[in-house]
């Protein structure tokens, strides 16, 4: 018989270890009733997301990312935030407001407009610390085995490099082939926020275009904000039901948000808002812009409908229209 | 010699896009492997089936996606589905190219994009990974992109991100990754370059129009594998500068960095 043997361990911490059980004791008294979950978005991250949660977000920042949500949080100054990070403009908002304190990391990057400063500031003085490394693949599969309700699961990437040694994950020989491969442990988050095309005020989500990481996430989160451009009647779902990839169940909060992932893009529906991501990269150099940006976006403004008065509707229409323009 | 037309980013994105063939899939990540696909598609791949880590397969690069999740990752796609069904796909064998960048590299092509300095003391925290490991770790073969000079090409990398040939040959075997997957091409400012199949070390393919074999020499932080024989590359054809500049980078993102 071949011996289950650990042949090599990540150095990286686990912010929380996977508890299946405790887990499954927390989905069975989740309300399975249909509950109007419906409310704004100062009531939904005041009533479910807490200081020291560990945060997770989707898509990310300038795709499909819960931007009005991620404001909110900063508004609300909710801090000690552990976040696992595959992130862009999101994570560095949070991170400039000073709100996080641990990260897991796979990317935090501002991809075109280079690395983040934001990041660089929080990691480089200590005053944010890094327990692990991983690669995109691995945060998305750990959320997977959440999602299947496994403590772990086995993947391929990572294997002999330093991304693994830095992260919190085990190397075995596969106790059927003897194939070395990675187990990733099982990645559960005390609440996540996802941002959807539509969604009935129930939670039942429908996203379009690429899914990134939604399906995993929504069923790998103890609670679940959903922000949606549009609210639909329940019968527009029940048309569609294979389009809802996130069931009502796994759902706390709904939170209308047109617009809701500006600056960033929402296919089919608006175009990125370039001027303000390229504000963002610029001012962020330093701590000063990165707080003047955030006072003029964030703190000045009470909400998400005076966010999008501010950037104003002219701006938006013109967005959506280029939207329309390239489908 | 003829007054040069083009500037190197336009150079390295020519020889990039000539490195993928019709009908084969590539894995793109940001920046100049995007303009590459592009140019690929638009001139002699025109059924390249570009993979995007977000969910995007087999996109029509008509407009140059700014981000690897935006809308042009899968507009006029074949399919556009999620990260988990994207690094799977890869896992199983189906991904037969991957392009990478990266802040370092070293003669087996390992790769650094974590941090520059100590781990836990870093002189600069780089983004991470990304997709870069998954990309480098399940592609058949990786072609990486990169500026060429001796504070990027080294001996050690400060951390290795994403797997090149490790230590040496059978190093990725030896560890699990899949068998018969590593780098294949290093594309940079100065140079082709591939790796020598017994030593698995970098080696020189061919040098770009002005570059000399010294100047290459000169700008590697390690001992490079020179053969016999070093190539030209061919410069940019009129062609693939005017689709380049007219059709996919109009308005000069990432090709008016010279």
């Amino acid at each position: 018989m071949l011996e289950f043997e650990i042949v090599e361990e990540g150095q990286g911490k686990l912010i929380q270890p996977p508890d299946i059980e405790a887990f499954r004791e927390w989905n069975r008294q989740k309300p399975k009733a249909l509950v109007d979950k419906l409310m704004t978005e100062q009531e939904a991250i005041s009533r479910f997301v807490h200081d020291g949660d560990y945060l997770a977000t989707e898509l990310y920042g300038t795709v499909r990312c819960p931007m009005s949500l991620t404001r909110e949080i900063i508004r609300q100054g909710k801090k000690d935030l552990r976040i696992a990070g595959q992130g862009v403009l999101e994570l560095d908002l949070l991170l400039a407001a000073g709100l996080v304190k641990q990260v897991e990391i796979t990317y935090i990057g501002l991809e075109v407009y280079g690395v983040s400063s934001a990041l660089r500031r929080a990691v480089e003085s200590g005053q944010v610390e890094v327990v692990s490394d991983w690669s995109n693949g691995a945060i998305a599969w750990r959320f997977k085995a959440a999602a299947m309700g496994v403590p772990f699961i086995p993947v391929r990437s990572m294997l002999g490099s330093d991304t693994l040694k830095s992260s919190a994950a085990k190397v075995v020989k596969c106790p059927f082939t003897g194939q070395k491969v990675a187990l990733l442990p099982a990645l559960i988050v005390d609440v996540a926020l996802i941002h959807v095309h539509r969604a009935d005020r129930y939670g039942n989500a429908q996203i379009e275009g690429i899914s990134g990481f939604a399906f995993e996430l929504a069923r790998a989160a103890k609670r679940l904000i959903i922000s949606a451009e549009e609210i639909v009647p329940t019968e527009e779902i029940r048309r569609y039901p294979d389009r809802t990839i996130i069931p009502y169940f796994l759902v706390d909060a709904v939170v209308h948000a047109p617009f809701g992932s500006h600056p960033g893009e929402m296919c089919y529906c608006y175009a990125r808002d370039e001027d303000i991501i390229r504000e963002w990269a610029e001012s962020s150099q330093t701590e000063e812009g990165a707080k003047a940006f955030l006072e003029k976006y964030v703190y000045s403004v009470r909400n998400h409908q005076e966010y999008l008065e501010k950037i104003g509707w002219e701006r938006l229409e013109k967005l959506r229209e280029k939207a329309e323009k390239r489908r | 010699m003829a007054a040069r037309n083009y500037n190197l980013t336009e150079l390295m994105i020519c020889v990039a896009s000539r490195l993928m063939p019709d009908s084969t899939t590539v894995f793109i990540g940001t920046g100049i492997p995007m303009l590459a696909a592009a140019l690929a598609q638009k001139l002699h791949a025109p059924n390249l089936i570009p993979i995007f880590e977000f969910g995007g397969i087999g996109a029509t690069l008509e407009e140059l996606p700014l981000a690897v999740g935006e809308y042009n990752t899968f507009r006029k796609a074949l399919a556009a589905s999620g990260i988990c069904d994207i690094m799977e796909t890869a896992t199983r064998g189906f991904i037969e190219y991957g392009f990478l960048g990266g802040a370092q590299i070293d003669p087996y092509g390992n790769l650094n994009s974590t941090v520059i300095g100590d781990y836990r003391r870093p002189k600069v925290r780089l983004p991470g990974s990304g997709g870069a490991n998954d990309v480098g770790s399940l592609c058949w073969r990786t072609i990486i992109i990169m500026r060429h000079d001796r504070r990027r090409f080294v001996e050690k990398v400060d951390f290795i991100t994403t797997p090149g040939y490790l230590w040496g040959p059978g190093a990725r075997e030896a560890v699990g990754l899949p068998k018969g997957s590593g780098p294949y091409r290093v594309v940079t400012n100065l140079a082709l370059l591939g790796f020598d199949e017994e030593t698995k070390r970098m080696k020189l393919l061919a040098t770009h129009p002005g570059i000399t074999v010294q100047d290459v020499i000169e700008n590697t932080g390690f001992k490079l594998i020179i053969p016999d024989k070093v190539e030209q590359t061919e410069p940019p054809t009129e062609e693939e500068l005017r689709v380049l500049r007219e059709e996919i980078d109009p308005r000069g993102l990432y090709i008016s960095k010279g």
